[in-house]
């Protein structure tokens, strides 16, 4: 009676008695948590296998830090700092926006050679692949944050304060670059291929980098851009980093990026699963 | 014998238990195209379906459906007893999918990417190891085992591809047009490893727009159109639709060709419309027809130039059913 049972709840021993036991997994929040490692783990190891691409991702800041500090730096001055040490944190926020940039690439090349399409067919996790993702990118922003304090350095930039601050001034940083990565997970989920993500988020990245207080003080912007430009979370991440490596009052500028951060990553991250599920 | 568990394990071996795979009434709607029409088909369990049908026909809609990767805009579906809608995560366990696409991870080795599935099934990572050394050995990758799969050829992929759709032993496969696209010597060494997967009762739904693969493979065929049904069978059955096998003869001239009509007219031979220099007839009585034909146009003066044999094809009903715009 028992045996007619499993045959008719057709589970899957019941369907083919000759196939070796299948470990039954959980659904819980443990196995949500392992599946975004193993694709954590997936995604660090595409990451090591291309490592051009981690090269690009510090020559194009590179230019940045150059063409600032030695090209445009000496027009602009910006009052109480060098501008060497106004600017580096300023470039340490954009390299993590534009590190979030393959959050949208990585996936949006998954679901166009098809591999989305197989891991939604999987017993996995429904958060795990963007979760992997977001983790995978904001783990190689770390790698990049601490090669450009190197490059920085080097051009002449010092951190006032001292190592925990410095240390608290990168997990801002990272801590930016992961809600970030939530925007253009939604992004990448969006179009087609990595080009299109590419052209997608950069119209979306270009006024959030260039219209805030990265590189120029934006006193000297006309009154409109003004307000942006003081209220959006570049500006806020890049006034927290330059509190904690800069000195100065600290704990409203870390808490008003904090705010950013946590906000963008709680009010995104479920939207962008939402996505997934419904691709 | 006596024992009653061993009596339903051998029923479930024959194959005559549930089906491995049901569908309902599938209708699937994108905005205001209607991808499916309301299809309904059963698989019985170790047997393999062939779903036939021209691009857009939406055969790859339905695989997307069972995989439970897109949901149904009306009916119903079922793997191995579960819905497709209501218990995703049972139905996810059950299958193997290996799509049109080979989804595997360009950058990963061979083996990392059967030990990345492996792990996604939530095997342990020795058990997912031990799984991929035995896949890798099965298709014939072990010597590219460490290799980014990027560096594979196109029937190593889907050699891959088909492998990590069997890493946890699934009951139903699901494939999307699996050999689309390779040469005709990997065309057949995949075939010869689905033939092996359903000697060992696999349950298998293959999309496929080769009739020679059907053929080859299923044992039941839906011939699918514009989101409809177009016909059901046995290879066999559906040719039979198309009726008899044709004896086509050639002549010097249509001269000729005529007075063999003419001559043959118990036979029903009729001029062929694409060529007068020839001529069919059906195949009816079986060979002896030839050789009373043969007689036939011998006794008035006439000799074919040639002779040939039309066995309907696949092809043909293919054709019949989805129309010249397949």
């Amino acid at each position: 009676m028992t045996a007619t049972t499993t045959l008719t709840d057709g589970s899957n021993t019941g369907f083919r008695p000759t196939s070796p036991a299948v470990p039954m997994p959980g659904d819980g929040a443990l196995w949500a948590v392992r599946d975004t490692l193993t694709m954590t783990w997936r995604n660090l190891t595409t990451i090591r296998r291309v490592p051009q691409l981690l090269v690009f991702a510090i020559v194009q800041p590179t230019i940045f830090v150059l063409m600032f500090r030695y090209v445009f730096g000496g027009s602009i001055s910006i009052p109480g700092h060098s501008y060497v040490d106004y600017l580096m944190p300023g470039i340490f926020v954009q390299t993590c926006a534009f590190g979030a940039l393959n959050t949208a690439i990585g996936l949006a090349e998954d679901k166009g050679k098809g591999l989305l399409e197989r891991l939604r067919s999987l017993p996995m996790s429904r958060s795990a692949v963007l979760g992997g993702r977001v983790l995978a990118d904001t783990t190689r922003n770390v790698f990049v944050v601490v090669l450009m304090l190197a490059i920085g350095y080097a051009v002449g930039f010092r951190a006032h304060t001292n190592v925990v601050m410095v240390a608290l001034g990168v997990l801002m940083l990272v801590l930016f670059g992961f809600a970030l990565s939530w925007i253009f997970a939604l992004i990448g989920l969006s179009v087609s291929n990595g080009e299109a993500a590419q052209a997608a988020a950069f119209p979306m990245l270009a006024p959030l980098v260039f219209a805030s207080n990265a590189f120029v003080d934006p006193a000297k912007m006309p009154g409109w851009l003004q307000a942006w430009a003081r209220h959006q979370p570049v500006s806020a991440a890049a006034d927290a980093v330059r509190a904690c490596m800069l000195g100065g009052p600290t704990a409203h500028k870390v808490l008003i990026s904090l705010a950013w951060s946590l906000g963008i990553a709680i009010v995104l991250s479920p939207i962008a699963v939402r996505r997934y599920r419904r691709l | 014998m006596s024992h009653p568990s061993r009596g339903v394990t051998a029923t479930r071996i024959t194959g005559t238990g549930n089906p491995a795979i049901v569908a309902e009434g599938l209708v699937k709607h994108f905005g205001d195209v209607e991808a499916l029409k309301g299809v309904s088909f059963e698989v019985p369990q170790g047997t393999v379906l062939g779903l036939l049908g021209p691009n857009g026909a939406g055969k790859t809609t339905a695989v997307r459906i069972l995989t439970t990767i897109l949901q149904p805009t009306a009916g119903r579906a079922e793997i191995t007893g579960f819905d497709v809608v209501a218990s995703p995560r049972n139905v996810r366990r059950s299958i193997g999918l290996a799509g049109q696409y080979a989804a595997v991870d360009e950058n990963l080795t061979g083996r990392e990417n059967l030990i990345l599935v492996g792990r996604l099934n939530h095997l342990s990572k020795a058990a997912a190891g031990v799984r991929a050394t035995e896949l890798l050995d099965q298709f014939h990758l072990s010597d590219a085992a460490n290799r980014p799969a990027r560096t594979y050829s196109g029937g190593m992929r889907r050699r891959l591809d088909l492998g990590a759709a069997l890493v946890t032993h699934p009951p139903v496969l699901l494939l999307d047009e699996p050999t689309t696209g390779l040469d005709p010597a990997s065309r057949q060494e995949l075939w010869e490893v689905i033939g092996g997967l359903v000697a060992d009762g696999t349950t298998v739904l293959l999309t496929t727009q080769y009739l020679e693969e059907a053929d080859r493979l299923a044992d039941r065929i839906i011939v699918i159109d514009h989101g409809v049904i177009a016909a059901e069978g046995t290879a066999a059955e559906l040719k039979a639709r198309l009726g008899e096998t044709t004896v086509v003869l050639g002549f010097a001239d249509a001269v000729s060709a005529a007075s063999a009509v003419a001559v043959l007219a118990t036979h029903a031979a009729t001029i062929l419309p694409e060529d007068d220099h020839g001529l069919a007839m059906p195949l009816r009585g079986g060979p002896t027809t030839v050789r009373d034909a043969l007689n036939a146009l011998d006794s008035a003066g006439l000799s074919p130039t040639r002779i040939d044999l039309h066995e309907p094809t696949l092809d043909d009903v293919f054709l019949s059913l989805t129309g010249p715009t397949a």
